[in-house]
């Protein structure tokens, strides 16, 4: 038993409705009690999709634990497949449905579906959402990835057709997993190779059977695609990629490493340029050297990070670590090059204790993270999931391939910059432009209208002002901060157009109701 | 005694007799857990610790979102492999948890375990460790425990556990009179008034006010502070400030208390009917219940007409959620002239709803339970100018064209009483006003 406050990582059944919402036709019958459905708001609230998951929940009560739960799946996986009509139907049990031990697998196979089911054996007890993911998407490709045809051998040799690649490891719900396929494509695109499927991300039960047929596989997120990638080697001989393209070097290493796979040329090195590299080299970038950084996440992220923060923004990493036990060699060894000893935890409280202590100048985290660093005024910038809605951003932001070594370059700065910008006013703090009453610049100059005042005017209008009764004041600080100021406003605006000399409590609701709108 | 207040005349039972849809399916609901979100801002020192697995750790922080940068007073002592296997004593497991939980926050003096699915399906005998652990921990922190689970308890059924946990802790006057309180003021019983459910902090000083003004003393049940709880008298009077209190109130009942009925104290005239329930019981006379009650009621009389100009005429579907349901179709149909498609609630309790049901019109399509595509077809058919629903259903409707208001806001903002009445009324107008600012 383990106390916990936040986690980084949902039930592994959370991570197989991140591969069935994020496919095309793949339905996921879950035998669940009534509130798993509270899944279902990662995808429409934090990450934005527009439709439903493909997800339907038995909702099984108290009353349904004496006989019948079996009967409720199978008519739930029934339905499910009468008003989805899926090519492919995931079943499996949350947490509490494993403890009752309904065998969904057992179940869908009685009723002789007229499509492929993939029963998924997922232990929420011992293991977590992105192992759910991998071991689904294994489950999904072993059922259904065909064996390829061989090609007819010809009696004119052909021109060699461009080589093929799948990519592997995109989901719903993942951190930038939309804007890394876009710029991944685009970049094997123009080094001559084709991409053929990519999966899971929009992709058909019929792309996932074609799987076998492409050239290679690139693993985009070994979290997720790892365990596919090895299988597909063995079982087919599909080769795949080692080097996860993030950050420029490691950009520039894939290139090569897609390359040798793909039997192409590599490009010269003005090809593979990114503005991120010449704003590293700038004179301005300068400050950046030796900066402090501290980094946690999930494996792949934090050891592609740890490189890009040492070796091409020039920081010194002081600490780092992840919550992906199933990678922790790894990690281990990516510390160890930086002469560090990685922490390997899943326990958010450990990680803040690590904080405190190295107190570092810049963390680069998780949106847990972000919460220890709003807490000890640390600047901070999200590299890895869990994130939340604000890191599903409406523009093009990649971290993957050159455009995503910009990005980061953009993100992680832009915390310092504000550390800089804070730094500057405490140096001018006696200037009459930033004395100490006035807002932080980075809040516009709105903010500090009221220092603009002539003293003329600002005393002819104290002189009209109503005064607020001892009562009205505590009234007004029940109001939320960040109405507040609003509130008061409104309300002296009000007690001045009406002629009120003292605001009470009434003329405090009186405003709220005059202004109400 | 006839009303102080004249309510609009009405024109028979509303829906009195209603036979509501009833649907058994998949439910789009959060489970009883959920409640702990807003328990937890209510009681200052308490601290719930729920049992159970990383899907109900997950389920909090998702449902709660960012909303808490501090360290939350809620957390989960997730069940493992070890625990389940036997490998590990749960009960060994739980002391240990609890433990290094307290040592933590030795500013908590109230701890709930609150029980999960997973441990009711193993059976984990939650009151036997809470009464264990008071042992040890009584009286610097009291432990209680009650279920939040799924398999027994619906989003706002948390709370009305939670509670009725905690009624047979409240103490009891010492000089209990033996015979009940008459209702009028002739006798000595003192004008205590218990006000139950969960209200913000703004609201209760609100209706408290209002209250004290006609003479009577009201205590909140919960407490904002569990050293603060409300002391019980035999034939003390409450009003339920929440729809969602069943056996809260049947625990208060068992204990001496005496209901209420009345509508629930959402929009003007439900907050007039409301308030009148108290003043009836306590013989405050109407010409004191006019002065108290005037200048609040003018107000959001006032602020309402404003929404009414935009709700006038539209269509609203309501999917099940809080138990609020049934008094917001009220308020949005009697005092905007919303007209009600659907009108869905996890769960009907005639009882507490009677007064809400009259005031319905009658035929008015309500339904309790769930099948969500069902209901969603049904929805989609209509086609109604606003639906009221989950986090999981708001965006996938949006997209297909219609105009949402999540229903979780309606539940963690204030709504109650006559300065927040037209707040509530903004609620459904603001989402129908952006939708015409963005198709222009």
């Amino acid at each position: 038993m383990q106390l916990t406050l936040w986690t980084y990582e949902g039930p592994p059944h959370v991570g197989a409705m991140r591969i069935a919402t994020a496919m095309q036709d793949v339905h996921y019958v879950l035998h669940a009690p009534q509130g798993d459905t509270y899944a279902d708001l990662l995808f429409t609230m934090i990450e934005r999709l527009p439709k439903r998951p493909p997800v339907t929940y038995t909702t099984f009560q108290a009353r349904d634990l004496g006989g019948d739960t079996a009967e409720l799946f199978k008519d739930a996986a029934r339905l499910a497949i009468e008003r989805f009509q899926p090519a492919a139907l995931l079943v499996g049990s949350s947490c509490t449905a494993e403890l009752i031990q309904d065998d969904p697998g057992g179940l869908a196979q009685a009723l002789n579906l007229p499509i492929p089911v993939v029963p998924l054996e997922l232990p929420s007890y011992q293991r977590k959402e992105n192992w759910g993911a991998s071991e689904t998407f294994y489950q999904l490709c072993r059922r259904l990835v065909k064996k390829p045809t061989p090609q007819p051998t010809e009696a004119r040799p052909r021109p060699r057709p461009r080589p093929t690649c799948n990519l592997l490891g995109p989901t719903a719900l993942g951190f930038r997993h939309r804007d890394d396929v876009k710029e991944i494509s685009q970049l094997l695109d123009s080094l001559g190779i084709e991409v053929s499927v990519v999966a899971p991300l929009n992709a058909s039960v019929a792309d996932i059977e074609k799987l076998a047929q492409a050239d290679f596989n690139v693993v985009l997120y070994p979290e997720i695609g790892m365990t596919t990638a090895s299988w597909l080697a063995r079982e087919f001989g599909q080769p795949f990629t080692k080097q996860v393209p993030l950050g420029f070097n490691a950009t520039r290493d894939f290139v090569q490493e897609v390359c040798a796979l793909a039997q192409v040329p590599v490009p010269s090195a003005e090809h593979l340029s990114a503005n991120a590299r010449w704003y590293a080299q700038s004179v301005d970038s300068t400050y950046l050297t030796g900066k402090r950084v501290y980094l946690f996440g999930d494996a792949t992220h934090v050891v592609c990070a740890a490189r890009i923060a040492s070796q091409e923004m020039g920081f010194e990493v002081v600490g780092l670590g992840t919550y992906s036990r199933e990678f922790a060699r790894e990690v281990r060894e990516c510390a160890k090059s930086y002469g560090l000893e990685a922490l390997i935890t899943d326990d958010y409280l450990a990680v803040e204790e690590q904080i405190s202590q190295l107190q570092p100048e810049l963390i680069l985290g998780t949106q847990m993270e972000r919460h220890i660093a709003k807490r000890q005024g640390i600047p901070c910038a999200v590299i890895s999931a869990p994130v939340h809605v604000q890191d599903f951003p409406a523009r093009y932001a990649p971290q993957m391939g050159f455009e995503g070594a910009n990005v980061i370059f953009d993100t992680w700065v832009h915390p310092l910059m504000m550390g800089l910008e804070e730094h500057l006013l405490g140096m001018f703090r006696q200037d009459f432009e930033f004395h100490a009453g006035a807002a932080p610049s980075h809040l516009g100059s709105g903010h500090s209208a009221a220092a603009e005042v002539p003293p003329q005017l600002a005393a002819k209008e104290a002189s009209n002002q109503a005064t607020w009764s001892v009562e009205a004041e505590k009234e007004l600080g029940k109001i939320p901060f960040f109405v507040r100021g609003k509130a008061r406003r409104n309300t002296e605006k009000y007690a001045l157009d009406q002629g009120v000399s003292t605001i009470t409590v009434d003329t405090l609701y009186d405003a709220k109701a005059h202004f109400s709108r | 005694m006839s009303p102080v207040i004249p309510i609009r005349a009405e024109s028979g039972v509303g829906c009195t007799d209603v036979v509501p849809l009833v649907e058994r399916g998949q439910r789009e609901v959060f489970c009883g857990l959920t409640g702990i979100i807003w328990l937890h801002r209510k009681i200052q020192d308490a601290f719930f610790l729920i049992v159970g697995s990383r899907t109900c750790a997950h389920l909090m922080q998702s449902a709660a979102g960012v909303m808490i940068f501090a360290e939350p007073r809620f957390g989960t002592a997730i069940i493992d492999e070890r625990d389940l296997a036997g490998l590990a004593d749960v009960h060994d497991e739980l002391d240990r948890v609890v433990n290094q939980l307290l040592q933590r926050r030795p500013d908590i003096r109230l701890l709930f375990l609150v029980g999960s699915c997973p441990s009711e399906v193993i059976k984990l005998d939650l009151s036997r460790a809470a009464e264990r652990q008071n042992q040890l921990h009584h009286p610097q922190v009291r432990v209680l425990n009650y279920s939040g689970s799924g398999i027994e308890t619906t989003f706002t059924q948390g709370e009305d556990a939670c509670l009725a946990a905690l009624v047979p802790t409240l103490p009891t006057h010492p000089t209990n009179p033996a015979k009940p309180a008459k209702p009028n003021s002739e006798t000595k019983a003192p004008h205590e008034l218990l006000v139950v459910g969960t209200l913000a902090d703004v609201v209760e000083d609100q209706l408290g006010h209002l209250l004290s003004q006609m003479g009577i003393e009201v205590h909140f049940f919960p407490p904002r502070n569990s050293q603060k709880m409300p002391t019980l008298r035999a034939g003390m009077p409450f009003l339920l400030a929440q729809p969602f209190l069943a056996d809260t109130a049947k625990l208060l009942q068992d204990r001496g208390a005496r209901h209420l009925a009345a509508p629930f104290p959402l929009g003007l005239e439900g907050t007039t009917a409301w308030l009148q329930a108290a003043a009836r019981q306590f013989g405050v006379s109407q010409a004191d219940f006019d002065r108290v009650t005037a200048g609040p009621r003018q107000r959001a009389e006032k602020a309402l007409a404003v929404h009414r100009s935009q709700l006038q005429n539209k269509t609203i579907f309501f999917f099940p959620d809080s138990q609020l349901e049934i008094p917001l179709a009220r308020f949005l149909n009697r005092e905007l002239g919303m007209h009600l498609v659907e009108v869905g609630t996890p769960y009907l309790h005639r009882q507490l709803m009677a007064p809400e049901l009259a005031w319905l019109p009658s035929g008015t399509r309500i339904s309790e339970g769930q099948d969500v595509d069902r209901q969603l077809d049904r929805c989609l058919q209509d086609h109604p100018d606003m639906v009221v629903c989950g986090l999981g259903l708001a965006n996938p409707l949006e997209a297909q064209g219609i105009t949402t208001k999540w229903a979780i806001e309606l539940v963690f903002t204030p709504i109650q009483g006559y300065e927040q009445a037209a707040d509530l009324a903004g609620l459904f107008s603001r989402p129908l006003r952006r939708r015409q600012k963005l198709a222009a």
